[in-house]
């Protein structure tokens, strides 16, 4: 959690791959690196508060707005505090039809909680997202990076059990 | 025939020197060498290959669209943002043989006179980003890519973006805005992203899988893979196939396939989980219409249906569908039609851009409406009413996911319209956990 005395600035490692993932683009379309930057935030700061996306804003050279505008339409980007893991679990048809709802009730029995909520323990936050692209090895759930698919009771028991210790 | 996934079981695949040891990036040293940008357009025009994406554009005369005005860069973007419901095939090829794309890459950026070429990969596919990145540095070592490739004097940077998490950025103008650090709002065609397209500058947007395939055409001629298939269904694809069957995964056809093999057979499918019965098919990924079993199999004329861009359209929306993205869903007998569609409805409101009126106005009202059919609190009127919505915003819209939200409800009301009536006169019944309509549907 970022606290108001806390700067918000990229690690060494970060801003250098920061200004790498700017160098990319061609001259004058530095602009095109926000996303990979902001994905780069978001690992590093868990969320986009606004410092964050002032930050962002000011590595770019670009008026804070324009940060505002894409952290509000891609729905990767977590506009409030969240857990230490945020679930995001594929609620679209294919994933329904491969047992997903059921799965899907367990989780939410399981952790105690509903969409969009964070668990007392600040340890996990769950959220529903669309079609991740995995539907034949469905149901699946995505946590940072990875994702977790042939989702079963068992196993979302086991993968809760692992990230709680 | 295994064109794409010949290797894709070999251990280290996704590795340069088991690619290469396997014939990888030879294409690439036969178009550098020995071809010119022109010839290479023709190889792809001669395969007749069709957009692999969604809508089945002719991709060597997508590429020969390109304007060539003197000066001015010339980008290849990959689409590789994969989010139509039930479509998993581009994350299977990317995470598996990368080096497929790369090469495809770097053959498709030489026939277009592009020295900077980006892979668009939808952001939550961050693992798959990092798997790209290392095959482009693998080749990048091997001399394929960078500075004057081969000694021939090409240059050829390739660049992995991510996507932040939109469905509405698969559709390639909103791509371009996103690439180019916006909103993902749809522009207005023309002019068409060859003429402007990224910074304004000429660009071809393909699809992963149309772009794996040019290795295989350069290595083996155009008029070999056209020889694949059946009449403009050139050559063979990928199908993405989930839901209620026995055997769900991606699976590599020739184009022309009989549909009652590809659901049935063990090769495939493996056919309807056991016990159950088929009751409906998406046959192209969530977008495209809805249809009961038979209807998938045969056409309106009794005929066998095949997996093809033709066969699967054959009966127009009144008896047929569209191969689209190859997204391939199985419902069975206990698979809620109208919970199913209330579900895509949902899907496309979240996933409207907003610009349109008729699409930002018309998803979120269809969702609302399904949504009271489904929980009970449908009227009779709600049925017509959906369908008029459907017509409203179709054609209506500067991009198709308008098309894309419509169509589902109007062809699940065309087809299913009992089980959405069951759900209004018997809310009780109909709303019991596990409930469905057992009436006339049509079973197989």
């Amino acid at each position: 959690m970022t606290t108001t005395t806390n700067k918000i600035i990229f690690t060494p490692e970060r801003l250098a791959k920061a200004n790498e993932m700017i160098a990319r683009y061609p001259e004058g379309k530095q602009k095109s690196a926000i996303m990979p930057i902001m994905h780069l935030a978001q690992e590093q700061f868990a969320w986009m508060s606004q410092e964050v996306m002032d930050y962002v804003a000011n590595l770019l050279d670009i008026a804070p707005i324009e940060v505002y505008e894409v952290a509000t339409f891609y729905t990767m980007f977590h506009l409030e505090p969240v857990g230490k893991h945020v679930i995001e679990y594929c609620r679209t048809g294919p994933c329904v039809l491969m047992g997903g709802e059921e799965v899907y009730a367990h989780l939410k029995q399981k952790l105690g909680v509903s969409k969009g909520q964070t668990t007392s323990d600040g340890l996990f936050t769950l959220k529903e997202v669309e079609c991740l692209a995995a539907c034949g090895w469905g149901p699946c759930f995505q946590i940072r990076e990875k994702y977790y698919m042939h989702l079963t009771n068992e196993k979302v028991d086991e993968i809760i059990g692992e990230l709680s210790k | 025939m295994k064109i794409l996934t010949e290797h894709i079981n070999t251990p280290g695949i996704e590795t340069f020197d088991v690619y290469r040891k396997k014939g990888g990036y030879q294409a690439v040293e036969k178009v550098i060498k020995n071809m010119s940008s022109d010839e290479v357009i023709e190889e792809v025009k001669k395969s007749g290959v069709r957009g692999r994406g969604g809508a089945g554009f002719p991709m060597g005369m997508k590429w020969s669209f390109l304007a060539k005005p003197e000066g001015v860069p010339r980008y290849l973007v990959c689409n590789a943002d994969e989010s139509e419901p039930g479509t998993f095939k581009d994350h299977y090829l990317m995470k598996n043989i990368p080096h497929l794309l790369v090469e495809g890459m770097i053959i498709s950026s030489y026939a277009l006179g592009a020295n900077k070429g980006f892979i668009y990969v939808r952001g939550e596919l961050m693992y798959v980003i990092r798997i790209l990145e290392k095959a482009i540095e693998e080749a990048k070592a091997a001399g394929f890519l960078g500075k004057n490739i081969l000694g021939s004097g090409y240059d050829l940077e390739l660049i992995v973006h991510p996507g932040g998490g939109a469905y509405i950025c698969g559709e390639e103008t909103a791509l371009l805005e996103s690439l180019e650090g916006k909103r993902g709002n749809p522009r207005n065609k023309p002019p068409f992203p060859a003429v402007k397209g990224l910074y304004q500058c000429p660009t071809v947007v393909n699809n992963v899988e149309s772009i794996a395939t040019t290795s295989w055409i350069i290595n083996n001629g155009g008029e070999a893979y056209a020889g694949i298939g059946i009449g403009k269904s050139t050559g063979t694809k990928l199908i993405s196939a989930s839901g209620h069957i026995n055997k769900p995964g991606v699976y590599e056809i020739d184009l022309g396939l009989p549909c009652d093999e590809f659901l049935n057979s063990d090769e495939y499918c493996g056919g309807v989980r056991k016990g159950h019965q088929l009751k409906a098919v998406v046959a192209g990924g969530s977008s495209v219409p809805i249809v009961p079993g038979n209807m998938f199999l045969k056409t309106a004329n009794g005929e066998d249906r095949l997996m093809s861009y033709e066969s699967l359209s054959d009966g127009g929306f009144v008896s047929g569908t569209m191969l689209g993205s190859g997204g391939f869903i199985v419902f069975d007998e206990t698979a809620c039609i109208v919970r199913n569609t209330w579900n895509f409805a949902r899907f496309y409101e979240h996933e409207s851009c907003g610009q349109c009126s008729p699409c930002r106005e018309g998803t979120g009202w269809m969702q609302k409406v399904l949504s009271r059919i489904e929980h009970g609190k449908g009227s009779m009127h709600d049925i017509d009413l959906l369908v008029d919505i459907a017509k409203k915003i179709e054609g209506n819209t500067i991009c198709p996911l308008g098309d894309a939200a419509a169509w589902p409800v109007a062809s699940a009301i065309r087809h299913f319209r009992d089980e959405f009536e069951w759900h209004i006169k018997y809310p009780l019944e109909a709303t019991k956990p596990g409930a469905v309509y057992m009436g006339e549907s049509v079973l197989v």
